[in-house]
């Protein structure tokens, strides 16, 4: 029942979002074959690695050749081992900060937005602070404090995440809170909990699903920087944002080190953006067609 | 018949290809006549109205006929040139006036630039300070600075109809100018309306939904339906003795305060000139339909000057008004289910405290109808919230059974819970677009009933039957219901706890006049087979006579009056009362504006925000 439960309403959820009206765009399958491509790296490269990422395998920075196809890196590992191993970082790190993120946004933005108290407002101030923060700058703060680690870089990113996605619903929230189907729930006395995430919940989680794809991208992003600047994994471990940093000073003789995982990077976030553009236009039909039925009399 | 102002001829506007709106619609009128059109939502009347200055909406086209204005063939025309005539010679009221103010501007200033544009070279003072008089403003400079927020929704729409006669243009079309107005000032409107109509020799097109409005302001009167005109004819020969089965119904399902009735439901909802495949559009709905009306009905004589477009127009039955609608039951006999005493209640509205309720005290006993009656800003919405639990009174004592309840309705027992359910005004929001049918429905039974499994299931499809929807509507979503649907699956929802009392807050006030009358007449045959109590908010008099018992009357959160229905309407002895009962639009003989003008003021001591926040409380 809890299964059938589960994918009824994540079925009620992302309904709007027909994977054929994605698909149908010429963005959407750009989009979702770059994203698969990458993803495939990433997820199934570990298995066709020819080395150990971690293993001194040459001299630092040879050209590529018969036996290392990319090159090897400045410590004379293999490129393509490093590069086909170093992809599950990125995407796991910047997937759970997003996921992270959406969480606690959506938890404060359907608290204060339903309950508007005074504790509801006082959340809301320390969001607005929060908003006022330069990521980078407070990620970087918090590396410092916290020590540099993944959980630390995930929680981070996260809360960059939080005060934006907690505004819009927020506002999506006080939008639907008066609504019959709300005051009915409220009247045969429900619990906050059902109302928030049986009646309010799925009515606002369109409005911030537009923009998931942008949300990964950001978190890839930051995710990257801060690995190129070394406070987030550390080496030995193979990353494509760590790949960067270590070998930007081979740029000139061994550039392989540094284009391949920068490329991958930057496909990973076109893909993100292109999937990302073709959801938002087919919500965008979709809530047409639905404001056109909710005013027919 | 030389004197004819406004000729349209078999009209037709479509949509696109194959999909008409209007299908071959014509119309004359003669100088100083007015022409009433009447129908429900769909049926074209509006985009007929907007046709005769030569305007259609993005989207729609004129595909054939014509429409003439004062020998001018405006169909023809250059866009430039129909300009010439918009405002001087033909001129629209529009509905809403609250959206057809530009809100940026002064009245005076949207005044003077109708005035300049049709009439340069003329004072345009003198013509603004006429105008203002001819509709019952004040023309001082002070009130023309004032912008529309200023105004009350009775004197926006009075500027609105200023501007259309600032320059005095042969006819005007007037698209249901009252619809959203408080009744006092409807009466008072339509009562200027047709003053200035007598005065000036103006010929009207009046639209609206509205039977009874329409009857008292119209010569002649024609009925739309999916897109046609079905029926047309002289007022009282329309009212009198409908000859379509359609007018019939519509006149059937109207209540009426003077002559309290049952109302009577038509079946089915109205269809669209869309979706129509030929024939009579109306078969589908009608009582007296037979394998002819796959056939398209030619428009037939059916007395002097009385046209209709159905085969079997002689055997249309003629509207019996029963009087004995109300059942007069000794309700007060029996102990009160619901008692609420000395009720206080508010809310902050900009900064300012608004009086919902002043020292209410009323009852329901069980199996009884009372009504709440009011305009906007009566408090009677507010309430209905504080006894559901919604909204928590300042003071005063609401009790169940002779138990007092808690002010919110999470901290009252399941119980109460169950005994009491609400049913909300518009069923566009009453039902979570993300929950089926059947989700909707079975909550309440499973949290206050504790109804679970196949019990359940079988429980929905009895309430669906109930309040008669097909069981095949259970795995539906709400964006595929109508609205007299959706209200019916509110009220299963709300029959669901199997409640002793249901609240209705204006539950028919969203729907059209046919399907008003199908909701009343389930509400009235749950109360008889289920001997559950109704509390019935309304702002429609008529509505409340046909189906209450008791009545209490609210003006800004006082009660001016309670008691019998039929005393109350009959012999009301609070002047407010008496205010209400006279403004309410009525299809009976004594038509209060058909000689003369009732004494009323338009209220404008309730300004128009006051109206606003009742409807975001």
């Amino acid at each position: 029942m809890s299964v059938a439960g589960a994918v009824r309403s994540g079925r009620r959820i992302v309904a709007p979002v027909r994977s054929a009206r994605v698909l149908r765009s010429g963005t959407g399958r750009a989009g979702v074959a770059l994203g698969a491509l990458v993803l495939l790296i990433a997820v199934f490269g570990p298995f066709f690695a020819p080395h150990s990422p971690t293993a001194l395998v040459g001299a630092p920075f040879s050209a590529p050749s018969a036996h290392f196809p990319l090159g090897t890196d400045f410590l004379g590992r293999d490129v393509l081992s490093r590069v086909l191993c170093g992809g599950r970082t990125v995407i796991e790190l910047a997937m759970s900060a997003t996921v992270l993120g959406y969480l606690g946004g959506l938890t404060i933005g359907l608290l204060t937005g339903y309950n508007r108290g005074l504790a509801g407002n006082a959340l809301m101030r320390i969001v607005d602070v929060l908003l006022a923060f330069p990521p980078i700058l407070f990620l970087l703060v918090l590396a410092t404090g916290a020590g540099p680690s993944p959980e630390a870089l995930v929680i981070g990113v996260a809360i960059t995440h939080v005060p934006s996605i907690a505004r819009i619903v927020r506002a999506a929230t006080l939008q639907v809170a008066h609504r019959g189907y709300v005051e009915a729930a409220v009247a045969r006395g429900e619990r906050t909990r059902y109302i928030l995430r049986r009646e309010i919940a799925p009515n606002v989680l369109q409005a911030i699903f537009a923009d998931l794809g942008v949300r990964l991208t950001w978190s890839i992003l930051l995710v990257a920087s801060v690995n190129f600047l070394g406070l987030g994994l550390q080496p030995p471990q193979a990353d494509w944002a760590l790949m960067i940093s270590e070998n930007r000073e081979g740029l000139a003789i061994q550039p392989w080190a540094v284009v391949v995982p920068g490329l991958l990077i930057a496909l990973l976030t076109i893909a993100c953006n292109l999937v990302a553009d073709a959801i938002a236009e087919s919500l965008g039909v979709s809530a047409q067609a639905a404001t056109l039925d909710g005013t027919r009399l | 018949m030389t004197d004819r102002v406004l000729v349209a001829r078999d009209l037709c506007i479509e949509a696109g290809p194959r999909s008409p709106i209007v299908d071959g619609v014509s119309m004359e009128l003669a100088r100083g006549e007015v022409l009433g059109v009447v129908g429900e939502s769909g049926s074209g009347k509006t985009s007929t109205a907007l046709a005769m200055l030569g305007f259609f909406r993005s989207g729609l086209s004129l595909t054939r006929g014509t429409v003439e204005i004062s020998g001018q063939l405006i169909t023809a025309m250059p866009e430039s040139k129909r300009r010439l005539l918009r405002g001087r010679v033909i001129s629209y009221v529009p509905q809403e006036p609250g959206v057809a103010l530009n809100p940026s501007l002064r009245i005076g200033e949207q005044l003077r630039r109708m005035v300049s544009r049709h009439l340069p070279g003329s004072d345009a003072e003198q013509v603004i300070r006429e105008t203002m008089e001819r509709v019952d403003l004040p023309s001082q400079p002070a009130f023309l600075r004032r912008f529309p927020h200023q105004l009350s929704g009775g004197q926006q729409q009075r500027v609105t109809i200023a501007i259309a006669l600032a320059c005095r243009p042969t006819v005007a079309v007037l698209d249901e100018p009252t619809t959203g107005l408080d009744v006092v000032v409807q009466a008072s409107l339509l009562a200027g309306i047709k003053r200035l109509q007598s005065e000036t020799g103006l010929a009207m097109v009046y639209v609206s939904h509205d039977l009874a409005v329409v009857a008292s302001v119209a010569d002649r009167i024609a009925v739309m339906y999916a897109g046609r005109v079905i029926e047309e004819g002289p007022t009282k020969s329309i009212i009198d003795a409908p000859r379509h089965p359609y007018t019939r119904g519509l006149i059937a399902a109207i209540p009426d305060s003077r002559s309290p009735r049952n109302i009577v439901g038509m079946p089915g909802v109205a269809a669209r000139a869309l979706a129509w495949q030929g024939g009579c559009a109306f078969a589908l709905r009608c009582e007296q339909r037979t394998d002819k009306c796959t056939v398209d009905p030619p428009f037939e004589n059916a007395g002097r000057l009385h046209h209709v477009r159905c085969f079997h127009w002689q055997r249309t039955r003629p509207v019996t008004h029963d009087g004995a609608a109300v059942a007069d039951g000794d309700h007060d006999a029996r102990a009160p289910l619901l008692e609420v005493t000395e009720l206080n209640a508010g809310y902050a509205s900009r900064g300012e405290r608004v009086v919902a309720s002043a020292g209410v005290s009323f009852f329901v006993s069980s199996g009884e109808c009372l009504a709440l009656v009011g305009e906007s800003g009566s408090g009677k919405t507010t309430i209905a919230r504080c006894i559901s639990g919604l909204h928590a009174p300042d003071s005063g004592v609401i009790q169940l059974a002779g138990t007092p309840l808690a002010p919110r309705a999470a901290d009252r027992p399941r119980d109460a819970r169950r005994r009491i359910q609400i049913v909300f005004q518009n069923p566009y929001d009453s039902l979570n677009p993300r929950h089926t049918v059947r989700d909707a429905v079975s909550r309440p039974a499973r949290l206050l009933r504790g109804i679970a499994g196949p019990q359940l299931r079988s429980q929905v499809d009895v309430l669906l039957e109930q309040v008669r929807l097909p069981t095949t509507v259970a795995d539906r979503y709400p964006a595929e219901l109508s609205g007299g649907e959706r209200q019916r699956v509110a009220i299963a929802r709300a029959l669901a706890a199997d409640p002793e009392l249901l609240v209705c807050d204006e539950i028919t006030s969203a729907l059209d006049v046919s399907v008003q009358a199908a909701v009343m007449e389930l509400i009235a045959d749950l109360r008889r087979s289920l001997g559950i109590g109704v509390l019935l908010i309304s702002h429609d008099l008529g509505l409340v006579a046909s189906v209450a018992d008791r009545l209490v009357v609210l003006q800004r959160g006082h009660v001016r009056e309670q008691g019998n229905v039929r005393e109350i309407l009959a012999s009301p002895r609070d002047e407010y009362t008496r205010q209400l009962v006279s403004a309410a639009p009525t299809l009976a003989s004594d038509r209060p504006w058909a000689n003369g003008e009732p004494e009323l003021n338009d209220g404008e001591g309730q300004d128009g925000a006051r109206a606003d926040t009742e409807l975001l409380s």
